[in-house]
């Protein structure tokens, strides 16, 4: 009894994780720019795929393969935002909503055209036996997909609280009149959220591949779970997206173990939805922050 | 006609009114003035039905208002218009005004597609009397330009046109003559006191030009930092000193206009 | 009708009567149909969108649901496939208004993910207790109307543009009526609606269903045509697919979405040989065409023609 429950626990964590990184990832570039960018899902995507690039085709080492898989990231980031989003001065919501997902399809295309419909995989980043806690199996990797979403939150916790740059990108969002009055470089902070929210997923989608492996047209499911766990907690507070993904892992982990496979999606749509309809704002926040929210 | 009794309403931490009390006899102008910040447009949004105050009444025509949506209060007879202009940019001054007989009208969505016989007489008779109203406001010239190519005077009477379309028994003017020049101004007044003279319609008006106030109003009542401080004729609330030490502050500075009526 | 929607509207009929005269092949009427179907959608989309200024990602869930309910409903229950399509648009509407209501709502993004959600579940509804599951079923029968089956591609082609027709001109008047200005007005300042008296939510909540039951009926179409339908087919790339031919034609033009529907139908087959890219080439369009022609084909177009009919004037 246990043992399915934590063996359905630690599987809903591993995919959870993701799902924590993606909803970071929309925050990121949320907190910096207002944009919600429906093609963060590729950067997972993106992630898994060049690392198997630079790893298996290439035969590069480990750490070689990693480096480059994020940089990688951070140029598709970088391209994303100088070619769609900075040239376009003052767009309405729609627009931007349309060009996010544009832009997510083109990303997709270039990912079928280069790697085709199949599945992907790479060894995990540790050789050895399975962890056994109460008889539940969990994968090394399980464990790395954890600890790697965990020393992201960290640094990022860091990032924001405590330098310069992670504080002036907050002020962007906030008011960018006054951020430039007061000589942060507005233009520089989007792309800088632009560039930081892909490696973030990519991240995601290098940790989880060797569990899940990847295909090229996983990105939208994961932006649309991602996107329920960032607003779970209020859209922008990364505390709350961690929170969400999780939560939205256990559950779908729990909803395929015990009662069916197939509603596997549905269960993170059906949350979706009701936060959306419910509590937009969020159900782990406050309630001057509901009076204060625009939806 | 319009009974506010014992409004309050806070923002946060914010007070922003306490303990409102004021009347409107009905066939007044009825003036609400007072520094920024006073909580004069908070109160007309708590009247038109946009805010929910924490506590008292409103009474319309015997009826309490309180509670009602937007949509509810335009249709007991309460228009308004707002302090930045909310028009229909993207249409036509005829269409702005068209769009206010909309509560008036009923054609739905199936028998409009359909073209049905009374459809097309309903829509002849929105096109009648929206040109009519145009016509008393003095747009008529304008009619088939788009209302955001309009200078602000015209659009702010365009505004009060689209709000006479709905037929009300009190119109809420927010700050109507703010951006215009004097001309403008006085063109306002007259239609405002016209609506009130020949449509029989009470005006709550919120301004700040007091050249204008002064003229046109029956009834002052003056709010500072979310209260009343003064209620009675133009003359009687011009020589109160509290008011004229909420405006003045401590002394030098004038309210645009206060000069040219003593 | 104003003038100029007059005359669209005839040259309109005419092109339909004349088209399989001038190309009568089987290929060119085949994607004739398919595209005249996607116009329904894009239509009904167009008026949720650039009207009423509401967005919805979640079409091919209605798609969806008429293309099943009327399928079923005719295939196992026995109903003549009139009664089986509308009795799908009275499903589509109830969903629509399900959604609707705590939906609309909310705005912008948190609209765009809410209807998207929605067109998930029902593909994941669809794909586990859909007849047949993931690989759909068959066997469906043609459309049908008082004993005459239409079978022929010909007689698709007709059938499915003069609904299409039908459906402008019913549009079309919408649009001119009290209830389009009424849309319209929404999509500017619903502050100022509410305030006029208008029930905005209503409204939105009747444009929601109405694009819904436009896609419905397509759905019908689609299934009875093609007699074969599987939920691949009512995935969120349809809903995007639908966005775009809106996009591309011109958001505030209902002769654009027919345009666009036409475009983006037939570019496929354009990029056959490409098909590896065909997604590619997909997201580039949409993508320069948000970002060069934000308007849209058909607003474009016309602003094109006022301009040379300027010109033409003051040369004289």
């Amino acid at each position: 009894m246990l043992t399915v429950f934590l063996q359905f626990l630690f599987s809903g964590l591993t995919v959870g994780a993701v799902y924590a990184l993606v909803g970071i990832g929309f925050n990121i570039t949320y907190n910096a720019t207002s944009i919600i960018n429906l093609a963060q899902g590729e950067f997972v995507v993106i992630g898994g795929l060049m690392m198997w690039f630079f790893s298996e085709s290439l035969q590069l080492p480990f750490f070689v393969s990693v480096a480059l898989t994020i940089v990688t990231a951070g140029i598709v980031g970088l391209l994303m935002e100088r070619l769609t989003i900075k040239p376009l001065k003052n767009p309405d919501l729609l627009l931007m909503i349309m060009i996010t997902i544009a832009v997510s399809i083109v990303l997709r295309g270039v990912l079928m055209f280069c790697f085709g419909k199949n599945p992907y995989v790479y060894p995990s980043f540790t050789e050895g036996e399975p962890v056994s806690i109460y008889g539940a199996i969990i994968q090394q990797q399980t464990l790395w997909v954890i600890g790697i979403t965990g020393f992201c939150i960290i640094v990022l916790f860091f990032f924001y609280k405590k330098t310069i740059i992670g504080k002036a990108m907050l002020a962007c969002a906030v008011n960018p009149t006054a951020a430039q009055l007061v000589g942060i470089n507005v233009s520089k902070m989007v792309m800088v959220s632009f560039v930081l929210s892909a490696i973030v997923g990519a991240i995601g989608g290098m940790a989880i591949t060797p569990i899940s492996l990847m295909e090229y047209d996983k990105g939208p499911m994961l932006a649309v779970k991602g996107f329920c766990a960032a607003i779970m907690g209020g859209l922008g507070s990364n505390r709350g997206a961690v929170l969400g993904g999780f939560l939205i892992g256990i559950l779908e982990s729990m909803t395929a173990g015990y009662i069916h496979s197939g509603m596997k999606d549905a269960i993170a749509l059906i949350i979706l939805l009701l936060i959306l309809f419910f509590k937009p704002a969020g159900i782990f926040v406050s309630k001057t922050m509901l009076q204060l929210r625009k939806f | 006609m319009l009974s506010i009794k014992e409004i309050g309403k806070s923002f946060g931490g914010l007070k922003a009114l306490s303990n409102i009390s004021l009347d409107v006899k009905e066939g007044d102008i009825k003036a609400l003035i007072g520094p920024n910040g006073a909580g004069k447009t908070t109160l007309l949004n708590i009247v038109s039905g946009i805010y929910q105050p924490d506590n008292g009444e409103v009474i319309f025509l015997g009826e309490k208002i309180v509670h009602l949506a937007p949509t509810k209060i335009a249709r007991k007879g309460i228009s308004r218009t707002f302090q930045h202009v909310e028009l229909f940019g993207n249409m036509t001054v005829i269409e702005n005004i068209m769009v206010g007989r909309h509560a008036k009208t009923k054609s739905g969505f199936f028998s409009s597609g359909f073209k049905l016989p009374f459809v097309m007489k309903e829509e002849r008779e929105i096109q009648r009397k929206s040109e009519e109203i145009l016509e008393y406001i003095n747009l008529g010239h304008r009619k088939d330009e788009y209302a955001s190519n309009l200078p602000i005077g015209e659009q702010r009477i365009l505004e009060i046109g689209r709000a006479l379309a709905t037929e009300p028994r009190l119109v809420l003017l927010d700050e109507p003559a703010a951006g215009l020049n004097m001309r403008e101004t006085r063109n306002l007044g007259e239609i405002i006191k016209r609506i009130r003279d020949e449509l029989k319609i009470t005006i709550v008006l919120v301004e700040h030009d007091m050249d204008l106030v002064m003229r046109i109003s029956d009834s002052v009542t003056v709010l500072n930092f979310g209260e009343v401080i003064a209620d009675g004729t133009p003359l009687e609330v011009q020589k109160n000193p509290e008011v004229i030490i909420a405006y003045l502050g401590d002394e030098e500075e004038i309210p645009r206009g206060y000069n040219a009526h003593t | 009708m104003k003038k100029g929607d007059l005359t669209a509207f005839l040259v309109f009929v005419l092109l339909i009567i004349l088209l399989p005269v001038f190309s009568g092949s089987n290929y060119t009427l085949t994607v004739g149909i398919f595209s005249g179907i996607n116009a329904l959608v894009a239509i009904g989309l167009c008026i949720l969108m650039g009207y009423a200024g509401q967005v919805s990602l979640g079409q091919a869930g209605f798609y969806g649901i008429g293309a099943y309910v009327s399928s079923v409903l005719s295939l196992h229950g026995g109903f003549p496939i009139l009664i089986s399509a509308i009795l799908a648009m009275i499903v589509a509407a109830i969903a629509a208004m399900i959604l609707a209501v705590p939906a609309l709502r909310l705005k912008g993004h948190y609209l765009a993910v809410a209807t998207l959600g929605f067109g998930e579940i029902i593909y994941i509804i669809l794909n586990e207790w859909g007849p047949g599951g993931p690989s759909g079923f068959g066997d469906i029968p043609h459309f049908s109307f008082l004993g005459y089956a239409v079978d022929s591609t010909i007689g698709y082609f007709y059938l499915i543009w003069g609904l299409v027709a039908a459906v402008m001109f019913f549009s079309i008047n919408l649009i001119h009526s009290r209830s389009g200005r009424a849309l319209r007005a929404i999509h500017d300042s619903e502050l100022a609606c509410n305030a006029m008296g208008l029930n905005v939510v209503a409204l939105k909540i009747k444009v929601f269903i109405l694009s819904a039951v436009y896609a419905s009926l397509a759905g019908s179409l689609y299934a009875h045509y093609v007699t074969f339908i599987s939920p691949s087919s009512f995935s969120l790339f349809y809903s995007i697919l639908v966005l775009m031919m809106v996009i591309v034609g011109g958001i505030t033009n209902l002769w654009g979405a027919i345009i666009g529907a036409v475009v983006i139908t037939v570019l496929p087959e354009l990029l056959r040989r490409f098909e590896e890219l065909d997604v590619l080439v997909y997201g580039l369009i949409l993508t320069l065409s948000l970002m060069f022609f934000k308007k849209g084909l058909v607003p474009i177009l016309i602003e094109k023609i006022k301009k040379l009919r300027g010109f033409a004037i003051a040369k004289h």
